[in-house]
């Protein structure tokens, strides 16, 4: 008797699993989500609060999270993508380019940014290093924690507000992309994402990691043991949101993407760390943060930036861009 | 073993029968082609497709060629490690008896089945930043190294044993009450019929090293210029949209990997011939 | 004298060291917190999910390997054709390419633009889907049954099957009664092989899975994004399952093959 038993307990497990897996395929309209590797946690909390309401009824998600570019890059190699939200303009614009994404995609109110955030430095648990400032980035044996700027959107955020501080400093344009190279000079490793990059910080190594607001939330939240300074001058990072051709296809993504831009979307996207976009809800105490000395953003021309579409080119091409150099010495 | 030129007696199904093997036959190559062959052509293929130089100025970027440099290095390192420790292994196993035996010879091909993450993931906890033994190798070659040395272990080890076992120890026995010492037994009458089996073992473990990814990825840190392979690589410019440059560091790695395999049929050959 | 117990203490603790600590490791970190987080954190949906495909893809691609690889070596040591060096070849290079040129070989070939990349435009979706998955995996495990059988079949030569054929059995009742039982222990040993490859594939399949949660993630890539996601126990436990499952490859190995290595 225990004999038979034992041999259908395997049987058992797998027709359990089969059981689970099948359950996925159920009724109703099933949209693909394909963002960057940080907002993970807030989209958990954002999905089940639309199904909660009637554009959301019996809709189902997949979802898959990585490194904005890498990400990029898939869906224009065929993964399936109704939603693409990611780190930065130039990812959008390359899925523009593939004819994936329509090119009116950013003609709403606010652009089709969804979230903000600002770059700040993670250190250990009372800053043993007295980091505070860009130049303390350079100073000898600071190890510093950044992505790889050609996968990772938030890398890239990291460097235009490094170069962009030195410029709110008054340096000329040379002495900015001077200091990008000593900065890397002090980088000790190159994660592919920004969450790699919390991860990799986390288990110890080096002692300033250069990242999202959001993510430095996120990493006390998970009982990481450091905190974050907010650097005086830094960028404003602005995260975009679009339906791809598919997309447009179910009028269940259009509500979606309404639904992101509702104050209830923007309050949890708050409680996981980003800055609102929504007046209201920014303006509200509980979601107002601090606010840099000198924010800037990536069309601040007066610092020498003009743009993602110019940046991208000047900074991040893959074979004449100034970081290929800065990470190759 | 005759191979006689049997008369062969045509029953009625066989014609059928052999049309039917023959038509197997055709599907299982179809099946390998569709499988290997076409989609190594596709990469063969998108590395010639921006040119001759292209793929040049690809395969010779300072950051390609020092993950190629770090790769071949290391696992000609490893492998030359292997070489010893594996041998040394085989002989414990062989020749040797103690209880547990059995056990330890069943362990050996751990790192096959287990997946190259969760040996990665185990290496890093044990030997990383969290280490209960205080030292530290993440981010670092040593770690490579390490990783490299886990999923290698099988390859001298399996090859080295069957030799050793067919071994007629007469000769051994024979040199010894002639008063030659151990190491000079090993050194003139064991080692030499080794050698091909070690050889075979060490290329299996030097291919192993050269594509070795998931076990690295966690514990190296992927640092260019430091500690970056040629398999990290190719996976990081998958990711930052650039095939043409994964796609020839790709076949740098796939014409390795034919030169491999040619040389351990050359071990092979010289193996059998030995034999006689 | 010495010399013998300097070796096998050497051997045994370069073993410990590298292997059975490691191994060994990954209860302990499971089992750390206690076993209900353990147990939670292999049974909530995802975690399922990603075990039923990692069994799926196995009971797709483990199957059709023996099947081919059965024909390919029969073919191979029994039948002289055009091309059988290359096929030679070819069905060994899985052991000697890396992972990563394989995932990215079906990636260029799959993709977008690619030669077959129209496919996913007709509704079928190979990459960043299941069937993309399993292709990968069958590409990787393709080797061993072959290799297991390849020897076999010359060690047996062909005087039974030719006694068969000539006392007028057709071939493929030659096959069933002849040489499918004198193969088929190393068939069972390729299969074994086989299995513990593919459900330890990695590489390969992180390449063409696009991380679809839920959907395209075994449980090698579970591992990776719970471990990336601060959940070490999630990644742990799914380590232990992993690792069970390759402890039993390698009885397996030692229940077919008890006279290897050891005298």
């Amino acid at each position: 008797m225990r004999r038979i038993s034992l041999t259908f307990l395997p049987l058992l497990v797998l027709a359990a699993g089969v059981v689970v897996g099948a359950r996925a395929s159920t009724a109703g309209t099933t949209l693909n989500l394909v963002a960057y590797s940080t907002p993970k946690d807030a989209y958990a909390k954002i999905i089940p609060a639309f199904q909660g309401t009637a554009a959301g009824k019996n809709v189902s998600f997949n979802q898959s999270y990585g490194a904005s570019g890498d990400q990029a890059r898939a869906v224009g190699a065929g993964l399936s993508a109704d939603i693409v939200a990611l780190s930065l303009e130039p990812d959008v614009s390359t899925l523009v380019k593939k004819g994936i994404v329509p090119s009116n995609w950013k003609q709403n109110k606010y652009r089709g940014i969804v979230t903000d955030s600002v770059v700040v430095f993670v250190v250990r648990d009372g800053n043993p290093k007295n980091i505070h400032t860009w130049a303390d980035l350079t100073k000898k044996g600071v190890q510093v924690i950044t992505p790889n700027p050609f996968t990772s959107g938030g890398a890239r955020w990291n460097v235009m507000a490094a170069y962009g501080a030195e410029r709110a400093q008054g340096k000329t344009d040379k002495q900015a992309i001077a200091y990008l190279k000593s900065l890397f000079k002090n980088v000790s490793v190159l994660p592919k994402s920004a969450r790699e990059a919390t991860q990799v910080f986390a288990s110890g190594k080096g002692d300033v990691l250069l990242t999202y607001e959001n993510e430095a939330i996120y990493a006390n939240k998970k009982g990481v043991h450091t905190e974050y300074v907010l650097p005086k001058q830094t960028i404003l990072i602005e995260n975009p949101v679009a339906l791809t051709k598919s997309g447009l296809k179910h009028p269940e993504a259009k509500g979606f993407l309404k639904f992101l831009w509702s104050s209830k979307a923007q309050k949890l996207f708050g409680d996981t760390g980003y800055r609102p976009v929504l007046k209201s809800v920014a303006n509200s105490p509980k979601y107002h943060y601090k606010q840099p000395k000198t924010l800037f953003t990536i069309n601040s021309k007066a610092l020498g930036l003009r743009g993602w579409k110019s940046v991208q080119y000047r900074f991040f091409d893959h074979s004449s861009g100034i970081m290929v150099k800065v990470i190759g010495q | 073993m005759a191979s006689s030129a049997a008369v062969s007696v045509r029953a009625p199904g066989a014609v059928f029968g052999r049309a039917g093997g023959a038509l197997a036959r055709g599907i299982a190559v179809c099946y390998l082609s569709l499988i290997v062959l076409v989609p190594l052509a596709a990469l063969i293929w998108s590395s010639r497709s921006q040119g001759v130089q292209s793929f040049w100025d690809e395969v010779t970027k300072p950051e390609a060629l020092a993950a190629l440099k770090l790769t071949l290095g290391a696992a000609l390192l490893v492998a030359a490690f292997n070489a010893v420790t594996g041998t040394a292994i085989a002989w414990v196993l062989v020749r040797d008896s103690f209880r547990g035996k059995g056990f330890f010879n069943a362990v050996i091909d751990l790192p096959f089945a287990l997946p190259t993450i969760v040996a990665g993931l185990v290496l890093l906890e044990l030997y990383g930043p969290n280490s209960p033994f205080g030292v530290d190798l993440a981010f670092q070659r040593a770690g490579l190294v390490l990783a490299l040395l886990f999923v290698t272990l099988p390859f001298v080890v399996r090859a080295v044993q069957p030799v050793l076992l067919e071994l007629d120890q007469e000769m051994e026995e024979a040199a010894e009450s002639l008063g030659a010492g151990r190491i000079a037994v090993f050194r003139r009458i064991v080692f030499p019929n080794l050698l091909p089996a070690i050889l075979s073992g060490v290329a299996l473990a030097f291919a192993r090293a050269v594509g070795e990814f998931g076990s690295v990825v966690l514990i190296s840190g992927n640092i260019p210029f430091k500690t970056e392979v040629s398999s990290v690589y190719i996976a990081g410019q998958v990711e930052s949209d650039n095939p043409a440059g994964a796609a020839a560091v790709s076949v740098v790695l796939l014409l390795i990997s034919l030169g491999v395999l040619l040389l351990i049929g050359a071990f092979r050959h010289w193996r059998t011939q030995h034999d006689r | 004298m010495i010399g013998r117990y300097a070796l096998r203490f050497g051997a045994l603790g370069y073993l410990a060291f590298l292997l059975l600590i490691p191994v060994g490791l990954i209860f302990y970190r499971t089992f750390e917190h206690g076993f209900q987080p353990a147990w939670d954190a292999v049974t909530n949906s995802q975690a399922l999910h990603a075990l039923w495909l990692t069994l799926i893809i196995a009971a797709i691609a483990v199957p059709a390997n023996t099947l081919f690889g059965v024909v390919l070596a029969i073919a191979l040591v029994r039948h002289r054709f055009p091309g059988r060096g290359l096929v030679n070849a070819v069905v060994d290079l899985p052991l000697a390419l890396s992972p990563v040129v394989v995932g990215f070989s079906l990636y260029l070939l799959y993709g977008t633009g690619g030669w077959l990349g129209g496919l996913s435009e007709h509704g079928i979706k190979i990459l960043f889907a299941v069937p993309g998955m399993t292709l990968a995996t069958i590409f990787v495990s393709l080797p061993f049954v072959v290799r297991e059988v390849v020897p076999v079949l010359r060690e047996i030569g062909t005087d039974q099957e030719q006694a068969a054929e000539t006392l007028g059995a057709a071939p493929f009742t030659t096959f069933r009664r002849i040489t499918l039982p004198a193969i088929r222990w190393a068939v069972c040993y390729g299969v074994v092989l086989t299995t513990a490859r593919v459900i330890g594939e990695f590489g390969a399949v992180s390449i063409v899975s696009g991380r679809i949660e839920g959907k395209t993630e075994t449980l090698p890539l579970y591992v990776q994004s719970q471990f990336e996601g601060f959940n070490t126990t999630g990644a742990f436990a799914a380590s232990v399952v992993l690792a069970l499952i390759a402890l039993t490859t390698v009885l397996a190995m030692r229940i077919f093959r008890p006279k290897e290595g050891v005298a």
